[in-house]
Parts: C-alpha cells; structure tokens; sequence
C-alpha cells in the first residue's frame, strides 16, 4: 500500500513544484490543477470519499479554472521581467526554515506512531446527517460567508464607470461577476483596454471613448 | 498501510512548497495559488489524522474539511476579484509595484 | 542744674539754624541774610552773657557743671556727648560771639558790593555755630566735629571767589595742611578711648578723661618709647592743634588763606579759629600736665608745646620783617603770636595762654579789619609799597589801626597786649626746664614792635604812592571786591579818590579798640581776675605788686624791647618820607642775602612742594598704575572670564546641546525610517516575518518541551 502513496505523493509534489515555479502563468495554474488531483487521490485512499471528489468538484473544477480565468483576464505576457522577486533567496530560505520547522518535530514525535483503526464509515448520509444537527450553526455560517464572498467578489471586480459620460446609477449592461465558487462563472473575456483605471477616470474619458462592455 | 508519518511529511512538504512559491513570486495570482497550496495541505493534514483516529466515526475531519475547502473557494474568488481590481488600478500584477501602503 | 548749663546747645544752634535758613534764601534776599546772621549771634551773645553770669560766683572752688547724654548705643557701651560750662567755656563763648558780631556788621559794609553777599553769611554761620561747639564741648569726639565744621567752613570761605585759581589752590592748602594735624588728632582722641574708655572730659561719677582716676591710670599704665602714655596722646592731640593754630611746620597755610575777603581773615584766621589750637590745649590742659615729673617740675607735653611755640614765634616774626603785603603781614604776626600764647601755655598755664588769646583775638581782630578798611578804601590795592600817607585820608581808620597796632607791639600801661604779653616773659622767665624760650619771645617782641612799625610807616604815613590811573592795580585785585564785572568801575585816576569808609565798618573798629584797651585791665599783675577767675585761686587786688622786683623788672625790660623796635622801625623807614613805590627796602640794600631768604618765608613752601607733595604725586601716580592695570586688570581678567564662560556655554549649547538634540532627533528620525522599511508594503516581505514567526514559535515550543 505505501507504494500507492508514494506514486501519488511524488505526482503531487511534482505538480506542487511545476506550479511553483514555471514561468507561464497558465502553465503554473495547469499543474495546480493537477495537484488538486492528486490530493483528492490521495483523499480516497485515505477512505475519505466525499472529501475526495468534493475536493475534485470545488478544487480542479472552480478554484482552478477561476485561476485561468483570472490569469487571462490580468495581461500577464509579458516575459522579459523576472518572475522571481527581488529578493527570493530569503522567501526560500524562510520556506526551508519552517520546512524544516516543521519536519525536525515530526520525526520525533512519538504520537505519530500510530496505526490506523478500522475502514470508518463516512457515507454521505452519515455526513448529511451530522451537517444538520451537530455542525448546523458552521453550515449556516458558511452559507452566509459564501452569500457575502458572492457578493463581495461581484463589487470588487465590477468596473468603476466614468462620471463625464454615464451619469451615476445608470445601470449599464450586466456585467458579468468574475465569477463565484459554488455556481459556475460565465465571465466573459475582457480586455485589458477595455478596463479603465480608476485614475484615470478623467483622462481617459477624454482620450477613448468609454464603451461599456460593448464587446459583450 | 503507509504510515500516518509520511502523509503529515508530505504534508508538511507540500505546504513549505505552497510558503516557497507565495514568497519567492512575483505575481499576484502565483502567491494566491500558493497560498491554496497551502490550505489544501492542512486539508491533507486533517484528513490523515481523521483516518488515523480513534474514533473516527465521529467525522470530524471531515467536517472540518468540507467546511475549510468552503471557506478556501470562498476566499480565492474574493481574492482573485482583488487581484483584478488591483489589476485595473494599478495596470500591473506585480506586487513589487503594488506599494502603497508602505510607511 | 541750671537752665543755661541744660540749654548750652542753643548757642552754636542758633547760627547753625541760621545757616540753614540763610542756604534756602535767594541770592537777591540780602537784608533778611545779613539780617538773620547778625541777629542770631547777637543773641547767642545774650545767652553767652546768661551762661557767664553763674561762673561767676565760685563759691566752692572752680565752678564746672556739665550735661552729658548718650549719642547712640551699639552693644553695652554707648557713645557720649555734652556739653559743659565753666571759665574757660564762658570767656571764650563771651569773646567769640562778641567779636562775631562785630565782625559780622562790619562784612555788611565790607562785602555790599558783591553778588555773593548771602552765601558769605550763610556760610559766616556755619563757622560761627562750629567755633561754638567747640567751646561748649565736653566730650572730645564732639570737639572733633566742630573742630572739622570749622575746618570746611575755613576752606567754604578761604575759597569763596572760587573762580580765582589762587583762591582755590589757597582753600585746599588751607584745608590738606590741617588734616595732617587733625590725623595726629584722631589717632590720640582714638588711643585715648582706648585707654579711658570713655571721651566725655567731666563726668558725673568721675570716670570723665580729664579727670584724676583717668589721668593717672594714663601716666602709670605704660610707657611707649620712653614716654608715658599720657604724654604720647597729649602729643598727638597737639598736632591738631599745630595744625590749626599754624605752628611750625603746618603754618604754610595761614598766610596763603589771606586769599578769602578780609572779614573772614579777621574772623577766622586772627581772632577765632586759629584760636582753637589753642583753646583745644587749655582745654586738654590736665592730660598735658599729667606726668610732670618731679625734677623739672614740667611735663614733657609742655615742654614740647613751649618749644614749638617759641620757635613759631620767632620764625614767623622773622618772615613778617620782609613781607609787602598788607594782609600778609598781619597773617605771619597771627602766627607769631599764637606761638606766643602756646608758649604762654607752656610755660605759665592756662590761664596766661588764655589771657593772651583773648586780647590777641581784639586787636588782631581790630587790625585785620583795620587793613580791610585800607583795602577798599585804596581800591583793592594790597601792597603796602604803593600805598602812604593814608593818615589824612582816613582819619578813623588810622587812629584805630594805631591803637591796635600799639596793642600788638606791647605799648606799656594802657594797652592790653603790654600786659598779657609781659605775662607770657615773665612766667617764660620763670621756667626752670631753660631760659632759651624766654631770650626767644623777647627777640620776637623786638620783631613785633619792629615790623608793625615799618607797616605803619609804609602805609600811613609819607606822600601817597597810590598810582595815578591804575588800570593795573584794579585789575590785580578786581576779586578783592569781587567780580570780574567791577573792573570797569573801580579805576582810579586820582590819590584823591582814597576815602574813608563807611560808618557800618567804623563802627566796629572804634569798638574794638575800646575792647583793646580796656581788655588788658582785667589781667594786671595788680589785680589779676583773669587769672583768678580761670584757675579759681583766690582774688587779692594788690597794687603793691605791681612794684615787686620780679613784675617790674619784667615790665622795664618788655618797655625796653617795644621801644627799641618801634625806634629801629622809625630809624630805618620813618625818615625818608617820601619813598618811591619802586625803590628797595633799605634792608634790603642792606643784607639782600637775608632780606631774601625772609621775603621768600625760609623757603619753606618750597621744600614742601619738592618734598612732600612730589611724594604724594608719586604716590598717587603709584596708586593710579596700580589701579590702572592690576584691579582694572583684575576686573578685565574677570570680564573675560565670564566672556569665557558665555563663549563656552555657546560653544556647548551650539556643538553639544543642540547637535545632541539634532542627533537625537535625527537617530530618533533614522531609526524610526529603519523600522519603517519593515512597512514596505510588500506583501511578500510581510509573509516571511510571519513564516519566521512561525518557525520561531515552533522552536520554543520545543525548546519547553524539552524537559
């Protein structure tokens, strides 16, 4: 069995890895997805199976394709900067500090000696029922967390309108949120001209005229 | 079974890998898919223990779980919808140049 | 105790209230100035008669009563004052205020003319009300404010035509020269004190430092240089009074002080305040006489005060032969004479020396303002070379002047000075210490009678020299008058313009002369009251002695000596009538060698100034270089210390202070910009500190679980 994790494992991290550190974004969010697989590969053997494919449904199918969507939406072509900060030998020395941080404890822990006890059954039902009477009060908290990200998502990317131009209210044309978690996102694609800086609200009113996503 | 060392191990690797690329990038979107790196890993975390349990009918691993890859979907949206609107302002992701609010 | 002994004070307050009033009136209010001065002496001479009348009757021996009262206290001692009457306070009182008043009448002729009229009186106050306080006096310290008063009241009037540079040279002469004497003065009333403990002369409870415990606590208590200690304080209380009677050597004053108007040498310089010195010895006289030792039977003090006054006699005398001012002339007869009563004091007593003083004081006084009289009446013409045959132009003037004159000489019979000088010879000739002093009064009774005579001669007898048109006489005594602007007015083109002068300045020379005459009755070996009264010995009016050999021969042989000096005089001056103004003394051609030795006074003047006055003016340099550079260095080298001091505190507030506050402000601004580059608004730096948090947090949970 060890064989099984170990395969999974060395995927993962590779995954983990080639996200970390290739230089085209939609390349780094690809292997995050296959990453995410990975892990919910390793949520099955490990019996956790709702985990496992929720994981596959919110992780590789939102989480990751948000990433996608988002890496095209910003202009991230450009290739002649660095796509290290400046100073990235500290950030990788702190990262091997805590890594190690937290390895060294590890091995010397005795209370990781343990083996495992029987298969556990986490059937779905079991889930559902335990969802509505011992963890009701998280589940209407993640509800209204998620119901505010939703919310929050859509005002923080809604474009700013120029004021010369479309008076305040007027309603435009929908726009489309970039995106939710739980729902799927029908964002359309947007161009980076389009979008007008709120600092240059005024100038750029007076140079373009202010379409208001007269692409859609 | 392998055991419950190697998966916390992996784990912990694969969290100092999620740490390493938010800190070592420079784009916005590559320390935010650190950071998810870095929640799936203490996902991982309570899964393994979960398993490992006494009493793991309980399920509160699971629990715990369900509701953290909430939370997570919650907190990506959110903060991708930051990185665009930081995008539009600033007409760069890179956090170099997002500075503001230095002292 | 009587009302007149309580009320003593009020004769010098009079005048000295007088004086007050007379510095707040205008100078134009001349009538009520003359008119308050007079008045107030005349009455101090009223309370003068009051307080002679009980020292009269001396019932008990010599009447002395006395009023003592403290001053201030400081500690358990106090200081004090008083007054006291007794025979020798009462004659004085009566002679001063009368001759005062005299004196005083006669300024408000002399003076008319000059625009300083009420500051002269005011200031003939001042002096009268000292020179009273001296007399009434019993305690030594308050002798030595008045005598002081009358020292600045001297140099106020030597000095009164202040814009005369020889004036004023004259007052500050007059007033250094007496301070020399008065330091001795100071110094023995201070050693005094210290010895008696007290300065009061009579007590109540015999403790007063004239009286018998004192002195012989003084005679016996120690010696000092081989002589008592009573004979050292007499001396130096002496040198005061050398000082202000002008002996020898502090006589250089006197005649230079002949620069203030006549009334005021009349007053203070013939009759009243050289008369001090004098006085102040018959006053002390106890503590003079108290160690007479028994071999000669005279105190050492008085030997020295007849020495000194011998010799002042007859150096004086000598200067006097070859003088050709009028008013000088009578200045060194003042010295001469007043050697003459110290020596009278020495040899004879109180009561001799007093005798002399007080008839000195009216013929003196007589001829001074007879010579005033000649001055304004020649128009401020002085020497006696350019003046002659005064006699028919001013006929009171002459008779008066010859009266006094005769007075001075010591003519027989019937004028005073004839017996109190043949007082003095025959107690000099009764002097056991030697007869030197005896041979010297006779030599300068010779002198006297001899220089006077040649003054008579030159002034008042022969044809007139006085110069036709005198532009230059006017002008050289124009001050005589007072004013530069009386120039113009007093030329004289004629001797015939001499003339007599008023009846306000007769009147008191007639006076005086009666006084010169009848003065000399009171002391006749006959009937001596004076003596009787001074010294309190029983009064025997004794006719009979008159024709003792002892009083006769003395009365011969001063006869002898006035004669033959009046005839000398008339030999040598009196025949050749008609003299020029320009032509030599005949002494002159005689011994000019002589003759210029005493026209220059012995050269005295000059040995002082190549002396004593070069030390002084090296000293005074000394002390200007001292104070030049060492204390005015001394207060630079401060002034740049404290220069130092505020450069170094600039230099510490500049570099130290404020560049430690700028350098902590700036290491306060450059550490607070280095903790702000951990705010740099990278998130990604923020994330490492928390990734390093995170690893320290784990180290020291480890690092707790260790154990």
């Amino acid at each position: 069995m060890p064989i099984a994790f170990f395969v999974l494992a060395a995927v993962t991290l590779a995954g983990a890895i080639c996200a970390m550190s290739l230089r085209n974004l939609v390349h780094c969010g690809l292997c995050l997805a296959l990453t995410f697989a990975g892990l919910a590969a390793i949520y099955l053997q490990l019996s956790a199976e709702f985990v496992g494919l929720a994981q596959i449904l919110v992780y590789v199918g939102a989480v990751a394709v948000l990433i996608v969507f988002t890496i095209l939406l910003t202009k991230n072509a450009e290739v002649n900067i660095s796509p290290v900060s400046r100073s990235w030998v500290v950030g990788l020395v702190v990262a091997i500090i805590v890594c190690a941080s937290l390895i060294v404890p590890l091995m010397k822990s005795p209370s990781l000696q343990r083996a495992p006890g029987m298969t556990p059954n986490a059937s779905v039902r079991l889930i559902g029922e335990k969802l509505m009477t011992q963890y009701v009060i998280p589940l209407e908290a993640i509800a209204l967390v998620l119901t505010a990200a939703l919310l929050g998502a859509v005002v923080i990317a809604m474009r700013d309108e120029p004021e010369n131009k479309v008076g305040r209210g007027v309603p435009t044309a929908p726009r489309a949120g970039s995106g939710e978690g739980i729902e799927s996102s029908s964002a359309s694609p947007r161009r980076a001209e389009d979008s007008t800086p709120y600092h240059d609200a005024g100038v750029a009113a007076a140079n373009r005229p202010v379409g208001p996503s007269s692409t859609t | 079974m392998t055991p419950l060392l190697y998966y916390i191990a992996f784990s912990a690797l694969l969290f100092s890998i999620g740490l390493a690329g938010a800190l070592t990038r420079r784009n916005a979107i590559l320390v935010l898919i650190g950071i998810e790196l870095m929640l799936n890993a203490a996902n991982l975390n309570f899964i393994a223990f979960w398993r490992y349990s006494a009493n793991a009918n309980e399920l509160t691993g699971i629990m715990f779980v369900i509701f953290s890859i909430g939370i997570a979907a919650a907190e990506a949206a959110v903060g991708l919808a930051i990185v665009i609107a930081i995008y539009r302002h600033y007409r760069t992701s890179q956090l170099n140049n997002v500075d503001n609010l230095k002292g | 105790m009587l009302w007149i002994v309580e009320n003593l004070w009020l004769i010098p307050a009079l005048p000295l209230v007088a004086a007050g009033l007379i510095a707040l009136m205008k100078q134009s209010q001349r009538k009520p100035a003359a008119a308050l001065a007079i008045g107030s002496l005349a009455f101090s001479f009223l309370l003068s008669c009051c307080a002679f009348a009980p020292t009269l009757q001396s019932s008990e021996g010599l009447f002395r009563k006395f009023h003592n009262f403290p001053w201030f206290d400081f500690g358990t001692t106090s200081l004090q004052l008083g007054w006291v009457l007794d025979p020798l306070t009462a004659v004085m009182l009566l002679m001063v205020t009368f001759v005062g008043t005299l004196i005083f009448i006669y300024s408000v002729g002399y003076m008319a003319h000059d625009e300083n009229f009420t500051r002269f009186f005011c200031f003939l106050s001042l002096f009268a009300a000292a020179m009273l306080g001296i007399i009434i006096a019993n305690s030594l310290l308050l002798l030595f404010i008045s005598w002081e008063l009358v020292g600045l009241a001297s140099y106020l009037l030597i000095g009164f035509w202040y814009h005369k540079p020889s004036a004023a040279a004259a007052a500050k002469k007059a007033f250094i020269v007496t301070r020399i004497g008065d330091m001795g003065f100071l110094l023995g009333m201070l050693w005094l004190y210290s010895q008696t403990g007290t300065l009061l002369f009579y007590t109540n409870d015999g403790t007063g430092c004239l009286e018998h415990s004192a002195l012989t606590k003084l005679v016996t208590a120690g010696t000092v240089g081989g002589m008592a200690i009573s004979t050292a304080i007499a001396l130096l209380i002496f040198c005061g009074a050398v000082g202000k009677s002008g002996q020898v050597p502090l006589h250089v004053w006197l005649p230079d002080a002949m620069e203030g108007p006549t009334p005021v040498s009349a007053l203070i310089h013939a009759a009243t305040m050289v008369a001090a010195g004098v006085f102040l010895v018959a006053r002390v006289y106890p503590l003079m006489d108290a160690d007479a030792n028994g071999v000669t039977g005279a105190s050492t003090a008085l030997s020295v005060v007849t020495w000194v006054g011998a010799i002042t006699a007859v150096f004086a005398a000598l200067i006097a032969v070859a003088q050709t001012d009028i008013k000088r002339i009578l200045a060194y007869s003042t010295v001469s004479q007043l050697g003459f009563m110290m020596m009278g004091l020495g040899v004879g007593g109180v009561a001799v020396g007093m005798f002399h003083l007080l008839t000195h004081a009216f013929f003196k006084a007589l001829l001074f303002l007879g010579a005033g009289s000649v001055i304004h009446g020649c128009h401020d013409e002085q020497d006696i070379c350019r003046m002659g045959g005064l006699r028919k132009f001013m006929p009171v003037t002459f008779a008066t002047y010859a009266i006094g004159m005769m007075a001075l000489c010591g003519v027989p019979i019937f004028f005073s000075g004839f017996w109190s000088k043949d007082e003095i010879l025959h107690a000099a000739h009764g002097w056991t210490v030697s007869q030197i002093p005896f041979y010297l009064g006779v030599f300068g009774a010779f002198l006297t009678a001899f220089y006077m005579t040649r003054q008579m001669v030159h002034v008042f007898f022969g044809n007139s020299r006085v110069e036709f048109g005198t532009v230059t006489a006017s002008e050289k005594r124009t001050h005589e008058h007072g004013g530069a602007d009386t120039k113009q007015h007093r030329k004289v083109e004629f001797s015939s313009d001499v003339h007599e002068s008023p009846r306000i300045m007769t009147v008191p020379l007639v006076v005086l002369a009666i006084g010169s005459i009848a003065l000399g009755f009171f002391g006749t070996p006959a009937w001596p009251w004076l003596h009787s009264y001074l010294t309190g010995h029983e009064l025997h009016a004794n006719f009979g002695k008159l024709f003792e050999w002892g009083t006769l021969s003395m009365m011969l042989i001063s006869t002898v000596v006035v004669a033959a000096g009046i005839g000398a005089g008339w030999f040598l001056y009196a025949r050749k009538l008609t003299c020029d103004a320009n032509e030599p003394d005949p002494l002159d051609r005689a011994q000019p060698a002589l003759f210029r030795l005493l026209r220059k006074k012995f050269f005295v003047d000059e040995l002082y100034n190549a002396t004593v006055v070069r030390l002084n003016a090296l000293f005074a340099a000394a002390s200007d270089w001292f104070d030049r550079f060492i204390w005015n260095g001394l207060v630079q080298i401060a002034s740049l210390i404290t220069l130092g001091f505020s450069h170094l505190s600039r230099f510490i507030d500049q570099y130290i202070v404020n560049l430690g506050f700028d350098g902590g402000c700036d290491s306060l601004r450059s550490g607070a910009r280095g903790f702000s580059r951990l705010q740099n608004g990278q998130v990604q730096s923020y994330l490492r500190v928390i990734g390093i948090g995170l690893a320290v947090l784990v180290l020291a949970l480890l690092w707790g679980c260790r154990s």
